[in-house]
Order: structure tokens, then C-alpha cells, then sequence
């Protein structure tokens, strides 16, 4: 992906030059690559590959966007002339646009001077199934069924902008899942699990697909003799790592400053204000290790930061992108993100955590004496404005007497963030993150969620036993 | 082989239409070589999407895209390969890559790519040849007329969150070796608002909408007062009690419980096993009054359409007649597996997809006359309106049929509609959901996705609440 300086110097001045306070060029290269395994056979093996760029001018309150596949200069300057529409009225004339770099970072060993360390044949893939696959089927003669993908991607980006910022960044990205059907007397149940992060194929060095599948295997097992999840309120325990869906839902989205600066979060002017249980620290971090919301630079060019959301309860900042920031006459926190170049950028979470307590995880479960404890989560959903969240469960027990007794059917757990955030009564020591797809407004992007085993006092579960 | 070329290029694609997206698709299939079958699946879009706020336009994002698609049989493998670009270097590496692919999978009997079958395709005209000549303005003025005609609709309307404006034209090609060649056409255009109301701290939200094939006829009115109703009468909501229900479903609801269905009627999923409906057809699955049929032949239908993903021509499925479970619906590939011939219902993601069976216009037998919203709330007498649904992806699950979501509505107290409810989970199962249906109504209305909304009612639901 090479666009040379004085190329996009040009654009710049062109997407500027009927007016309008900033312009943007985000430019990408993305090719993934696929191999899935079903019902034991290699079905299908897929590639793509996508180059464009996006070009933004905002004029006033108003976002002008055109994206374009054509990287000639001829074809940046149609998508800039179409982007500056909305700037018509402005005041136009001619403004020279340099770009100075800030440097290329590069993440998930996507390239750089040293070159891919670990880009995966397809031959390596079809190894990586199989073995999964094996490993499923041999858990139980009940599994019926087994699904297995591996996926990966490499993406580079070079954002440059009025204000002089030029930017890249490299990406690589790696995913493999494993879906499994039991059967059983009770009918089918499913079991899934995954291993996401941003780096190459080493990601295998230290994530066992036999685990993954064994893991995946398991939870539809246990579930052939689960009883129908409770119905009603019940204190709730979630396992280390998939729990800070909850976090992501509960509070995350809401505090996304687009939401913020709309009123349409629980959040709006609570800056200062206890929003949590002292126990709750809340960060969003783009920087940590290769985990699968981890990245150099934003999509807006912005280096990935580390921000504290709610330190020991108390909610200390927004996320925000370049947009919001600019409203606000502050710094972007580095949460400007897009799926690709044919979208606009929001803000958006990276790697989303509660950190750390100093509880016992066992002692924790031992010391409720009924309730539910959460293995796994599957996802979620929030609506920021009146803070109502679901989140739905894909492993869960019941607790009994301070132990785990009967597996559950899957269900989705109800309740409302500022609430639920005061109901945490314990946070254990044993931290995990795990990955995840956050959609909003249409636009998909990878995300993390992380925390250690914690309690909350009481949570609406939505299943069927009366 | 019929074939439904339109030689009519509108004025917004110029020499791009519908004959040049053949041409690449018959240059590409040309390149084939002795032992090998190729499929070539060509699409090109135009789109505006305009969003306002506060008085002015937030974005405006115009953008043409174009793809390929290309997949590849030899010896019962399949390769796919996929690119966003149509420039000649782009195509042959496509082919090239998908022919890569093609080696890795596991060879399969059933791997094979369509074939003519006789059946006429009927011509669904989707295209609306006035899109192409509306002003950019007259767009921008509709989407600012909404958000004002939303703010002032009501004193309790505190937010507009979004009013948006949006258009799309889409032309496919797909030619292969086998003898398919086809190509098809399609405009669309939606507005959609959403709004907040408040009353005191309370806010709640909804949306409303209107879409059609084109500009003329999308309804700001209809979105508007659908939007503030909805968000207005849910003002006061408290948590529902828990307790057994008879649930109505609202239309736009219902629609989402329909698509869920679906999926279990996937011939796919039905062969490999991961589908509640395996082995029972001729079985009794559903209350005798519930007959289920996909006609994408309804020009009527959102997702109408003349051919399927794979160039058959779409035809009208019985799925379940009378509650007896009749059939599912197949694409080549899992028809062959099954034993069957293709039902004309592969669907694809668009060129980076790769075709599946799959839903367009589901609809149920309406139920008998009057049988409106109204019609259905005075029948069921008692129970639970449900006018929005989260949590559908975390929470159902189409292999094991278990149903939980997170619902906001109101409860319906002497046939008719009374306090607002949130915070709350309706619970049951796909299969018990089918067996209680209690009224379907009359009220078809086609919804953008792949099934009408009807308003239903479906008895002997677990409500999770207080």
C-alpha cells in the first residue's frame, strides 16, 4: 500500500478546496484468508482481498464521505471532489495541505522490516481443523456434529489528514472457532469456543486447538442432561474472562462520547459521580499485548492508548474519537474506529477490563449459597439510553449450598447498568480476557473483554423454570 | 436457460450496467480450463446514505462499489476466492486464487455447482428507473425535513438520536460453465428515525421507518409516528412480574422470530444435523393453523427477487402446511446431499460470500379477517405485548430451539393495550413457540429482511421480571 506523500498532499488540498475545517484520506489494504471444516470434510477454503480508501471532509457540523477501490490519483481526487460536496457553501479557496510522518507502527508481526514471522500456509490451517476436529469427536460419542474455522487477516492502513498527521499501521489478525452439536434424548444442544488475537499464526505457539475443541465439545455434553435456567432475580457469579461482556454492555457502550454528546446515554454528566461498586475499575486499552482488540494506531491515525474509565467506582472519563474530541476541544483517546475504508469511523472500545481483586474465585462460589454461576457468556446488547442491557449465557450451573450442581439450558440474563454496576459485591484474582465482534450502527470490529470471576448480588435470569 | 438480461442502462451507471457486468462475468467463465467448472458472481452498487442532526446533515457518505466472486469445482472440490476491485490484473489473480484453494478441500460427491433446471424465472421488477435522476438536495432535504418533523412531533420527544436517509442500486452478473447466466437488478431506498422521550429522569427509545424500491413513496410520516408511539407509550415503563404468559408479538417483532425459524429450515442445517426440524417432515411441528411458506416470487416482498444466488430461478416453497412440517429449502450443493433437487434458495453475502440455502418472503397464513393488532390483543384478552425484542443473537438458538430474550412492551389487560413494561425476558422454546401458536394475524405487512411481519400471539410464555 503505497500512496506517495506529495500524492496525498494533493488530495488533502483538493477534498479542502470548497471550504470545510478538516479533510481525512484513510487508506487500506486488507486480504483474509479462510478454511473451514463441517461435517468432517475441508468444505471450503476461501481468499479476498479489498485496497480502497475512504475520504472524509467535515465542514462545520457536517461529515462529507466518499470511498473509492481506485488508488491512482485520479481516483482519490474523484472521491475527494464527491467528499467536499458538503462543504459547498463554505468559503472555499485554495489551502496547501502538507503531512509530516508520525510513524508506522506495526502490530501483530504483520510486516515491517523484519516481514511476516508467521503467515500460515493454507496446509497449516487444514492441520490446525483436523486436529480440532479429532479432539472434539473424541470427547464423547455424543458429538454429533463439529464445525471448525480458521481464519486470518492482514490489513494496512495509512491515514493522513489536514492537520498534518500521516500515519500507518500493519495488522494481523487470527481467529479460530469450533462449534459442536451434541445429541442427546433431550434433543440437540451446542457448544462453542474461540481464540482470537492480533498476531499471525504464532498465535498457535500458544493457543491448543485440541483444547479449544475439547472445551467446545464440553459444553455441549453438559448440557444433554441441563434443566431449564431459573426464572427470575438470583445472585449471579461469571467466570473469569467472557463475564466483562458484561462491562462492554453495562457501561462500555454508554460511554462512548457519541452517545455522550447526543444525551443518549445513562452516562451523560455523570463525569466525577460514584457509577459502580468501589470494586469496579473500569480500562479500555488499545495497547496490551496481542490481544484481538489491540492495535498501533487508530483508524483516524491516532496512536492506541490506555484510559481508565471508572476507577474504584467513580467514572473519570469517555471514550472518544477525533470527532467527538474536536467538539469538546480535547484529544481523541485513540477510540476513533472503522470496519473498513467504505465506513466512517465511530468510536469504538478496544480491549475493555475490569481489573483485577483480591478474592478467592473458589472461595467466592463457596460462599453463595444459591444462585447461578456463568461459565461462559455469549454476547450481548445494550440500548445506552435507558441503560437496559441482555447478555446471554452458553455455559452456566446452579449453584447449591456454595457449589455447582445441575448444567442450565442457555438463556439471556436482563438488567441496567448503573444498577448492575452497584450490585458487584466480589472481585477475584483470577483475570482472563477474552475476544469478541462488537457491532454498532452496522459496522463490525474486534474487540476485547476481560475480567476475573466477580458476583453480582442479583440479576434477572430469563429462563423457563418457574 | 431463460435469462432476464435488462439492456436498459439507468443514467447513474453509464456503460457500467448490467450488459458490461455480464461481459466480465462471461470473460472470467471463458477462462476456464478442461476439467474444471467456474462460477462467476459480479456485482456493482451505487449508494447514499445521509444522516441529520440538530437542524443539519451529520454525514452524507456517497460511494460506488464492485466486486467479484469466483468459485471453482475440480474433482468435487470447491475453492472461492473473492476481490473488490474488477480490473483485469484483479479478475485472473481471483481465479488463480480460488483454483489454489480448490486443492486443499476435502473431494465431495455432492460438491457441484448448479445447472439449468427448466424452471422459468419470474420477472420481479425491482428496479426503479427514477432513483437515479433525484438530486443529491432533495435526498438532504428529506432526511432534515424527518429529524425536524420528528422533534416537533411530540413535547415529551426530548432527542432525535439519528434521522436518516438512504438509497442503494445493486446489479448482479453470474455466468458459469454449467450454463448459468444470468443477471439482475435492484434499486432500494429507506428512512428511519429514531427518537428519545423523556418524562422526568425516564427517557425511553424507539424507531420507526419506511422503505421501498426507490425515493418516491418512502413516508416520513409513517416513520415519524411510528417512532414517537412507540417511544411515548413506553414513558413510566416499570420491570414486569414474572409469571406464564400469552405473548403478542408486534409486527416488526415478529418478523425477527420468523428469521430465526428459518434458519432451522435450512437444508443444510438440517443434513449436517444441526437443526431441531431434522427427521420430522410429515411430522405435526406446529399448531394445525400455521402454514409457512417462502415466496420470493411475491414482488410485494422486501427480499423478492427473480433468481436465486446461484442463477435458478426463485420459486414458491412450502415449508409447513397446516403445522405439518412439509419441507426445507436447498441450494445445489445441499440438495444433492439430501437426496432432492435444488428449491431455487441459495442467498449469498454478495460477491465475498459464498452461496447457502436460505429465506427471502417468508410469510404465515394470515389469520382470519380483523384479525389486525387490535383484532389480536381483544382475542388474546390478557397477556404481554412485546414491541421491541434484544438479544435474539445471545440469547435463541436455532439448533437446540431454545428461546430467551430481553423485551420491552406493554401488558395487554381486557383486550387492550395498558401499562408499559421493561427490563424484562420472555422465555420458551422454538418448538414449544410453534406448538402454542395462539393467533396469526391478518396484518402482513412486507418488513425490510427475509420474512412479513404479522402480528402473532403465542401462548404459555415464561416472563422473567421482578
Amino acid at each position: 500500500l503505497v500512496i506517495e506523500t506529495p500524492v496525498v498532499e494533493r488530495v488533502l488540498s483538493s477534498a479542502l478546496q470548497h471550504g470545510g475545517d478538516f479533510a481525512e484520506v484513510f487508506a487500506e489494504d486488507r486480504s483474509t484468508s479462510s478454511a473451514m471444516l463441517d461435517d468432517g470434510r475441508v468444505e471450503e477454503l476461501s481468499s479476498g482481498r479489498e485496497r480502497g480508501a475512504g475520504i472524509r471532509v467535515v465542514s462545520g457540523e457536517t461529515t462529507g464521505f466518499a470511498h473509492t477501490a481506485d488508488l491512482t490519483e485520479e481516483g482519490l481526487l474523484r472521491a475527494a471532489e464527491a467528499a467536499s460536496a458538503v462543504a459547498r457553501s463554505g468559503a472555499g479557496g485554495t489551502r496547501s495541505v502538507g503531512v509530516g510522518p508520525l510513524g508506522d507502527q506495526t502490530h501483530g508481526s504483520g510486516g515491517g522490516a523484519s516481514g511476516p514471522r508467521t503467515a500460515g500456509t493454507k496446509a497449516d490451517a487444514l492441520s490446525l481443523l483436523r486436529r480440532a476436529d479429532e479432539a472434539a469427536r473424541a470427547s464423547g460419542g455424543a458429538i454429533s456434529q463439529v464445525q471448525a474455522a480458521c481464519g486470518s487477516s492482514r490489513r494496512q492502513v495509512l491515514i493522513a489528514n489536514s492537520d498534518g498527521l500521516l500515519a500507518g499501521d500493519r495488522q494481523a489478525r487470527t481467529r479460530f472457532t469450533v462449534s459442536c452439536v451434541a445429541t442427546g434424548d433431550t434433543g440437540l444442544q451446542t457448544g462453542y469456543e474461540s481464540a482470537a488475537r492480533t498476531l499471525g499464526f504464532e498465535m498457535f505457539d500458544e493457543v491448543s486447538v485440541e483444547e479449544l475443541a475439547e472445551m467446545a465439545a464440553k459444553r455441549a455434553l453438559s448440557k444433554l442432561a441441563a434443566r431449564p435456567a431459573p426464572s427470575g432475580e438470583l445472585p449471579v457469579v461469571l467466570a473469569g474472562g467472557s463475564g466483562g461482556i458484561l462491562f462492554h454492555e453495562a457501561c462500555g457502550h454508554g460511554l462512548e462520547a457519541d452517545h455522550i454528546l447526543k444525551d443518549a446515554s445513562v452516562y451523560t454528566g455523570m463525569v466525577g459521580h460514584q457509577v459502580a461498586s468501589p470494586l469496579v475499575t473500569l480500562v479500555d486499552d488499545g495497547t496490551i499485548g496481542s490481544e484481538w482488540g489491540t492495535f498501533g494506531v487508530d483508524d483516524e491515525g491516532r496512536p492506541a492508548q490506555r484510559n481508565v474509565l471508572i476507577d474504584h467506582g467513580v467514572l473519570t472519563d469517555y471514550l472518544w474519537d477525533y470527532l467527538r474530541a474536536r467538539k469538546e476541544g480535547r484529544v481523541s483517546s485513540g477510540n476513533g474506529r472503522r470496519q473498513t475504508y467504505q465506513h466512517l469511523p465511530m468510536v469504538r472500545m478496544t480491549n475493555t477490563f475490569l481489573l483485577a481483586g483480591e478474592e478467592d474465585a473458589d472461595e467466592i462460589v463457596a460462599q453463595t449459597p444459591r444462585g447461578v454461576y456463568v461459565a461462559k457468556l455469549g454476547g450481548g446488547q445494550v440500548n445506552t439510553t435507558t441503560g437496559d442491557f441482555v447478555f446471554g449465557t452458553t455455559e452456566a450451573y446452579l449453584i447449591e449450598g456454595g457449589k455447582l450442581t445441575e448444567p442450565l439450558r442457555d438463556a439471556n440474563l436482563i438488567g441496567n447498568g448503573p444498577e448492575i454496576l452497584k450490585r458487584i459485591d466480589a472481585v477475584a484474582t483470577d483475570f482472563a480476557m477474552t475476544p469478541g465482534t462488537c457491532g454498532k450502527d452496522g459496522q463490525s470490529v474486534p474487540v476485547g473483554c476481560g475480567q476475573a470471576t466477580m458476583r453480582l448480588t442479583g440479576v434477572t435470569i430469563g429462563g423457563t423454570a418457574e | 436457460m431463460s435469462t432476464a438480461t435488462h439492456s436498459t442502462a439507468s443514467p447513474a451507471v453509464g456503460d457500467q450496467g448490467p450488459d458490461h457486468l455480464l461481459a466480465v462475468a462471461d470473460r472470467v467463465a471463458g477462462w476456464a480450463t478442461s476439467g474444471e467448472e467456474i462460477e462467476v458472481y459480479v456485482a456493482r452498487g451505487d449508494e447514499t446514505d445521509i444522516r441529520a442532526y440538530a437542524g443539519e446533515v451529520e454525514s452524507l457518505t456517497s460511494a460506488t462499489s464492485a466486486g467479484i466472486g469466483v468459485r471453482v469445482v475440480v474433482d468435487h472440490r470447491l475453492g472461492f476466492a473473492w476481490a473488490g476491485s474488477l480490473d483485469e490484473s484483479v479478475l485472473r489473480e481471483t481465479l488463480a486464487e480460488a483454483r489454489d484453494n480448490a486443492t486443499f478441500a476435502t473431494p465431495d460427491e455432492h460438491v457441484q455447482l448448479a445447472v439449468p433446471d427448466g424452471v422459468a424465472a419470474v420477472d420481479v421488477d425491482l428496479w426503479d428507473e427514477r432513483l437515479a435522476s433525484v438530486p443529491t438536495t432533495k435526498k438532504v432535504e428529506l432526511a432534515l425535513s424527518l429529524e425536524a418533523q420528528a422533534r416537533g412531533a411530540d413535547p415529551r420527544i426530548r432527542q432525535v438520536d439519528h434521522a436518516d436517509y438512504g438509497d442503494g442500486s445493486v446489479e448482479v452478473a453470474l455466468v458459469s460453465t454449467t450454463g448459468i447466466r444470468s443477471s439482475s437488478r435492484k434499486t432500494t431506498g429507506y428512512i428511519s428515525v429514531g427518537v428519545i422521550a423523556g418524562d422526568g429522569d425516564a427517557s425511553q427509545t424507539a424507531g420507526g421507518f419506511s422503505v421501498g424500491r426507490g425515493f418516491d413513496g418512502l413516508d416520513p410520516d409513517k416513520a415519524t409516528d411510528d417512532a414517537v408511539k412507540r417511544a411515548v407509550r413506553l414513558l413510566g415503563a416499570t420491570k414486569g412480574p414474572s409469571g406464564r404468559q400469552t405473548v403478542v408479538f408486534d409486527r416488526r417483532v415478529a418478523t425477527m422470530v420468523l428469521s430465526v425459524v428459518s434458519t432451522a429450515l435450512s437444508g443444510e442445517a438440517v443434513a449436517k444435523g444441526r437443526s431441531f426440524f431434522a427427521g420430522r417432515i410429515g411430522e405435526l411441528v406446529g399448531d394445525p393453523g400455521l402454514t409457512l411458506v417462502d415466496d420470493p416470487t411475491d414482488p410485494r416482498a422486501y427480499g423478492a427477487s427473480s433468481y436465486d444466488a446461484e442463477g435458478l430461478a426463485c420459486r414458491r416453497n412450502v415449508l409447513i402446511d397446516g403445522g405439518v412440517l412439509r419441507g426445507f429449502l436447498y441450494d445445489t450443493v445441499s440438495a444433492s446431499r439430501s437426496g432432492v433437487t435444488s428449491t431455487g434458495s441459495a442467498v449469498r453475502g454478495g460477491f465475498s460470500g459464498t452461496p447457502g440455502p436460505g429465506c427471502r418472503a417468508l410469510t404465515l397464513a394470515p389469520g382470519p379477517e380483523g384479525f389486525d393488532e387490535d383484532g389480536v390483543l381483544a382475542a388474546v384478552g390478557e397477556g404481554l405485548f412485546v414491541q421491541s425484542m434484544t438479544g435474539v443473537h445471545s440469547g435463541v438458538n436455532p439448533i437446540s430451539g431454545d428461546f430467551s430474550v430481553g423485551a420491552e412492551g406493554l401488558m395487554i389487560r381486557d383486550g387492550r393495550l395498558a401499562e408499559p413494561v421493561r427490563e424484562i425476558t420472555v422465555a420458551s422454546t422454538l418448538q414449544r413457540m410453534l406448538q402454542s401458536l395462539a393467533v396469526v394475524g391478518a396484518d402482513v405487512e412486507w418488513l425490510p429482511g427475509i420474512a412479513a411481519g404479522q402480528t402473532l400471539a403465542v401462548g404459555d410464555m415464561q416472563i422473567s421480571g421482578i
